[in-house]
């Protein structure tokens, strides 16, 4: 018999935290973007290229905290690609985008087969430790449920770190300012005497970096290996908690957990075997699109997204 | 009418059909350098992994053209790609950006499987019809509840089309497992299609069917509705400037959802196409990725309907072709899909490709 | 140091038209220098030059008599010059005070924002040029003349030595543009140069020191103000009189086509837009609604033609009720509308010619058949009429709209809306940004129209227009309408008090 306490207990909120940190980590690259007033719908596509980039590195040189330096290093040179596409040459936002998205696809598939000789997954490597507080199960009683709640792998903490480092950024520092003034405004930006390309290209690659940090967080902390697709469109939800958290790093992170909460809970129910797989698949996505539907009305996107032509 | 007179018309109508052909490749530059960068790069990708280039292409060229056998095999490849590019193109009119032409392909196929399957007794003039109208209103189905959260909520489609495109696919996936699974067989397949709702086979023994007739014909179709009539103008009008339109008494509303409606219907087509003309029964995964080949191809075919048939058939050939080229050469198929991405990336930004003839005049 | 500014042979040209061609302009320090001219006579190129804004094709600048090249804003603001634009650079969701240190943020630890710093630098500026503003509002939420004084502040806190104000009353009523000149001369009191760009001879005459005249892109002369008078000047402007008295004939006006009461709506901040509004206009009458940009001008129109949901009141056309109709039922009905932003409201920039003239009523017949189809040969030969009859310059009906000129742009629309012989015409703002010739055409078919019964609500911010076309004269201000009268029973100065919320 199955009772609430085989789903619902500590050990889900602890998943939850896990499952959120790549979509925050993609969410908050979303917000820099679309702050500076550049859709990114690539975030997939970069967190997917950062996720084998990571695997990658891992496996040539055993070295996952190196691998992890390489993903956040190919994410900004996607995102780089996506500011020369969509800024220095006037591009389609979306396009570019998607054809970053379709890009990773293609080119993590060849080099999965070419190197590893299986297109479905690369062998295990070297994946990041996790930060434990084993110690604290003497404590009678909360001891357990204490350890679960605060062990995590590494990059989870530096998750929250920079959350709070991009509330700052954005409502606190001068860059945060010119940041908002260039998506909202950049004519006045432009006139202020603000180099509008550049602020825009230096959220473009900050983007990209978050995306990929956030992509070798599921290939080096979750799994130790890449599989295809494994980021299953999480940098679609990842923009889908933006939107829902008002463009704003907090609020994003919130939205981000909710999600994060909703993979735990349908994996956990997939485990104890209560519904057909597939259906328990689909959950997250049928949320997003209920969430865009049900609390979109109320945001308003901060920016105005088209490329700034002068003379 | 004399003879010099028929000499002198038919003249003017050569002029006129060659001034119009040699404006359209004019207008088409763009995409073309676009396709060649995109396959420089790929050479460039294979000859950095330790396969020759030319061996690679030489393979594709000719498993997609070779003889009467590989054509047949790449049109039919080709077939589901135009009904995804018109999918795409369709909404795009619209300003609208739909990215799960996959989901909505997967839908339409599934439900024409159902109503083939079912109904069994039916005359072959009503049966097929009607399996062909399932799928589209699947897929239609698929286009419309993206285009109500947008039009009712302002939900972006570009995260719910990509959504539901997974929800179609697990869905499917599920109902193929399950439900519908073939008694006693390990693959997911559903039974096979009663015979009077296959489409037929018009180049045996390749799998080209009549799903092709179809899509030629949605083509014109595509391109009549948007250019003469009354919805089409709507469409193109709230694509550009969707206030002005207001103003001018559209309903921009009702628009949008029609469009995704349209844009779904023609991916479900495409889907239920595949179904009963190639396949018979629906399997799961049986599409290898032709709602993305619709994105790419849209773009490449300048979004115009016409061009959209010449950019299916190339991608078409990169698949058959491709096939064959990993079955001979064991280069990774995925090669194909890394050379259609970069394609997309190239026409992403047109002055990219003025910038790019600038910098090469100069050299000579 | 006697010169602030100057430009020696400037050459400038886009693509079609030479924008400035050889000018030469000097500015002396401590003086307020008028640039005048028509709508696209080049002044504000001219001076996007100065700013940095575009790069000059021939030409040299001098500042403070030292040769410079001016490659952005960001090089123009350290040379001390500062501009305030026509249409306001601010960022709306920002504050006055963030608005103000854009760019030359004051810093705490070098990294963070030092807000009291900034509030105490923007009290100080404040108060030395009498620019009075609460530096943590929202800058969305200000009224338009607040706004200006947000932007001249910005140029001040960036050390503007040189201030250049683009058409800067063209949004101010005439009490306010006062207030504006009470600071001009507080700035060159202060040592400080002014630039004053305007196409308005009564004012550049008021507040000028010397004055430029551009025509067509070229100096047609500088003059001092002691030496000159309005007349001279606008002949220079144009070579021939600008203001060409306009034929109206009194005419008596009908029974209510359009009655609107108790109007109440929202604009896009959801903020009231629009207050208990009451209003007739009749045939063969034009109601000029007079009132600065801002007070509800544009959420009327939207509300009449139906784009905009009204929170309460009614709306009645020709004695039936229309409040909830859609904009394609109104059109039907016989409203038409003239709307301020021809490129963003009138007029599809990527259709053709044809397809714009037929936007509106293309999915009834003549244009449309029973299936849906589109009856192009028809819509071809409507089109060819139309553009003979009002003379619209265009190679062909397929030419796309954004390749016609501003005037031939809104002619399109005028010959659109006109041409469905309506019982309504709202017009907004119709000839802004046109030259002489658009203006007085588009003058005259409005009087045509009234002539023929039409029921024309005209909605302007130029009192001169205002008076020239209405029959009655009512105003707005904060979405309400604070009087109506008959044109001959009042004047600019009683107009401005109104548009201000004076009592009279």
């Amino acid at each position: 018999m199955v009772s609430v306490i085989d789903i619902i207990n500590v050990g889900l909120f602890a998943a939850a935290i896990r499952m959120a940190t790549p979509v925050a980590y993609a969410s908050l690259g979303g917000i820099f973007s679309e702050r500076a007033g550049v859709v990114n719908v690539g975030l997939e596509g970069m967190m997917l290229m950062g996720a084998f980039s990571g695997v990658l590195t891992s496996y040539y040189t055993g070295n996952p905290w190196l691998g992890v330096g390489v993903a956040i290093l190919v994410g900004g040179a996607l995102g780089l690609l996506h500011a020369v596409l969509t800024v220095k040459f006037a591009g389609n936002q979306i396009v570019s985008g998607t054809g970053i998205n379709l890009f990773a696809v293609g080119f993590t598939a060849y080099m999965s087969q070419t190197i590893w000789g299986s297109r479905g997954a690369s062998q295990s490597v070297q994946g990041l430790g996790e930060i434990s507080f084993s110690p604290l199960k003497g404590i009678p009683l909360i001891g357990d449920a204490l350890n679960t709640m605060l062990s995590y792998k590494p990059l989870v903490y530096v998750m929250f770190v920079v959350v709070i480092l991009s509330y700052i950024v954005l409502f606190k520092t001068p860059l945060g300012l010119r940041i908002r003034a260039v998506g909202e405004h950049p004519a006045a930006a432009d006139t202020a005497g603000i180099n509008v390309y550049r602020t825009k290209y230096i959220c473009l690659i900050l983007s990209g970096m978050l995306a990929g940090l956030g992509g070798v967080f599921l290939s080096l902390s979750n799994l130790s290996l890449f599989v295809l697709g494994m980021t299953g469109g999480r940098g679609f939800i990842a923009l889908a908690a933006m939107i829902l958290g008002g463009w704003k790093p907090i609020g994003a992170l919130g939205a981000s957990l909710l999600f994060g909460f909703t993979d735990a809970l349908q994996m956990r129910l997939q485990s104890l075997g209560l519904l057909p797989p597939q259906i328990m698949l689909a959950i997250p996505y049928i949320l997003t699109v209920i969430v865009l539907a049900g609390f979109v009305r109320k945001r308003v996107p901060p920016s105005d997204y088209k490329p700034y032509l002068k003379d | 009418m004399s003879l010099r007179k028929f000499g002198s018309a038919v003249r003017r109508l050569l002029r006129g059909t060659g001034s119009i052909l040699w404006a359209g490749l004019r207008g088409a530059v763009p995409q073309i350098i676009a396709i060649l960068a995109a396959f420089l790069v790929g050479a460039i990708v294979l000859a950095a992994t330790g396969h020759s280039p030319i061996d690679a292409y030489s393979t594709v060229l000719a498993g997609a053209f070779g003889d009467s056998y590989h054509i047949g095999q790449t049109l039919t490849q080709a077939t589901p790609i135009i009904f995804t590019s018109l999918a795409f193109l369709f909404a795009f009119k619209c300003g609208l950006f739909n990215i799960g032409a996959e989901g909505q392909l997967l839908i339409g196929g599934f439900a024409a499987a159902v109503v083939g399957i079912s109904f069994a007794g039916l005359p072959v003039y009503i049966h097929l019809p009607l399996a062909l109208a399932a799928g589209a209103g699947g897929g239609a189905l698929w286009g419309f509840i993206p285009g109500v959260l947008k039009a009712k909520f302002g939900a972006h489609e570009v995260i719910t089309t990509m959504m539901l495109s997974y929800v179609a696919l697990y869905v499917t996936s599920y109902m193929v497992n399950y439900p519908f699974l073939e008694p006693g067989s390990w693959v997911p397949q559903t039974v096979f299609v009663a015979p009077s709702a296959e489409l037929p086979r018009i180049l045996p023994p390749t799998q080209l069917s009549g799903s092709i007739v179809v899509a030629l014909v949605m083509v014109s179709l595509t391109a009549y509705v948007l250019e003469r009539t009354t919805l089409g103008y709507e469409v193109r009008a709230i694509g550009l400037n969707p206030s002005a339109a207001q103003s001018g008494g559209i309903n921009v509303k009702r628009g949008m959802i029609l469009a995704l409606v349209i844009s779904g219907a023609l991916a479900g087509l495409g889907g239920a196409g595949e179904i009963l003309g190639v396949h018979r029964r629906f399997i799961d995964g049986f599409s290898p990725g032709y709602g993305w080949d619709g994105l790419a191809v849209a773009l490449i075919g300048g979004l115009n309907p016409f061009g959209v048939v010449l950019a299916s058939i190339l991608f078409g050939a990169l698949r058959s072709g491709g096939m064959e080229m990993n079955r001979a050469l064991g280069v990774p198929l995925d090669v194909v899909f890394l050379v259609q991405a970069l394609v997309v990336l190239f026409v992403a930004a047109p002055r990219l490709i003025r910038y790019l003839l600038k910098r090469g005049g100069y050299r000579w | 140091m006697n010169t602030a500014v100057k430009m020696v042979n400037i050459t400038k040209t886009f693509p079609g038209i030479i924008a400035n061609d050889n000018v030469n302009f000097e500015v002396k320090k401590g003086e307020v220098h008028g640039l005048l001219g028509e709508n696209g006579a080049g002044k504000t190129v001219l001076m996007s030059i100065l700013y940095g804004l575009y790069k000059p094709d021939k030409g040299q600048i001098f500042v403070n008599e030292k040769e410079v090249k001016i490659d952005n804003s960001a090089v123009a603001i350290k040379l001390g010059i500062g501009m305030v634009h026509q249409h306001f650079m601010l960022v709306p969701s920002l504050t006055v005070a963030e608005n103000i240190v854009l760019g030359r943020e004051p810093k705490k630890y070098e990294l963070l924002l030092d807000i009291k710093k900034t509030l105490k630098d923007i009290e100080t500026l404040s108060a030395r040029y009498r620019l009075d503003v609460d530096p943590k509002a929202s800058v969305c939420d200000l009224p338009v003349g607040v706004q200006q004084r947000v932007e001249i502040l910005k140029a001040l806190f960036r050390g503007a030595e040189i201030l250049i104000l683009d058409e800067p009353t063209s949004v101010l009523t005439p009490q306010e543009v006062e207030g504006l000149f009470d600071a001009i001369r507080a700035l060159t009191g202060q040592g400080k140069s002014v630039i004053f760009i305007s196409h308005k001879l009564k004012e550049v005459c008021a507040i000028c020191d010397r004055i430029t005249v551009l025509k067509k892109g070229k100096v047609v002369g500088t003059v001092e103000k002691k030496e000159t008078t309005p007349d001279a000047l606008a002949e220079m402007m144009v070579g021939r009189e600008v203001i060409v008295a306009l034929k109206k004939e009194h005419v008596e006006p009908g029974k209510p086509v359009l009655k609107v009461q108790g109007l109440n709506a929202l604009n896009d901040r959801k903020l009231p837009a629009l207050r208990d509004v009451d209003f007739e206009v009749h045939e063969y009458e034009i109601l000029g609604l007079a009132g600065v940009e801002g007070n509800g001008q544009t959420e009327l129109v939207e509300v009449l033609t139906g784009v905009r949901e009204l929170r309460s009141g009614n709306i009645l056309f020709d004695g039936k009720p229309v409040t909830h109709a859609s904009p394609h039922e109104r059109i039907g009905m016989g409203i038409s509308c003239v709307p301020e932003d021809r490129q963003k409201n009138g007029l599809i920039m990527d259709f053709s010619v044809l397809e714009n003239l037929m936007l509106g009523r293309h999915d009834r017949p003549p244009f449309a058949t029973k299936w849906f189809r589109l009856n192009l040969s028809k819509a071809t030969g409507f089109a060819d009429r139309v553009i003979q009859e009002y003379s619209i310059k265009t190679p062909g009906t397929g030419t796309l709209a954004r390749h016609l000129s501003g005037g031939t742009q809104q002619k399109v629309v005028v010959a659109r809306e006109f041409s469905r012989k309506p019982r309504f015409i709202i017009a907004s703002q119709p000839t802004r940004g046109l030259d002489v010739g658009a203006t007085e055409y588009v003058r005259e078919k409005l009087v045509e129209m009234r002539d023929q019964g039409c029921a024309v609500l005209l909605i302007s911010a130029d009192l001169d227009e205002i008076f020239a076309l209405s029959d009655r004269i009512a105003v707005i201000y904060e979405g309400r309408i604070v009087a109506v009268k008959e044109a001959g029973q009042t004047n600019e100065l009683e107009l401005g008090l109104l548009m201000t919320g004076g009592k009279r």
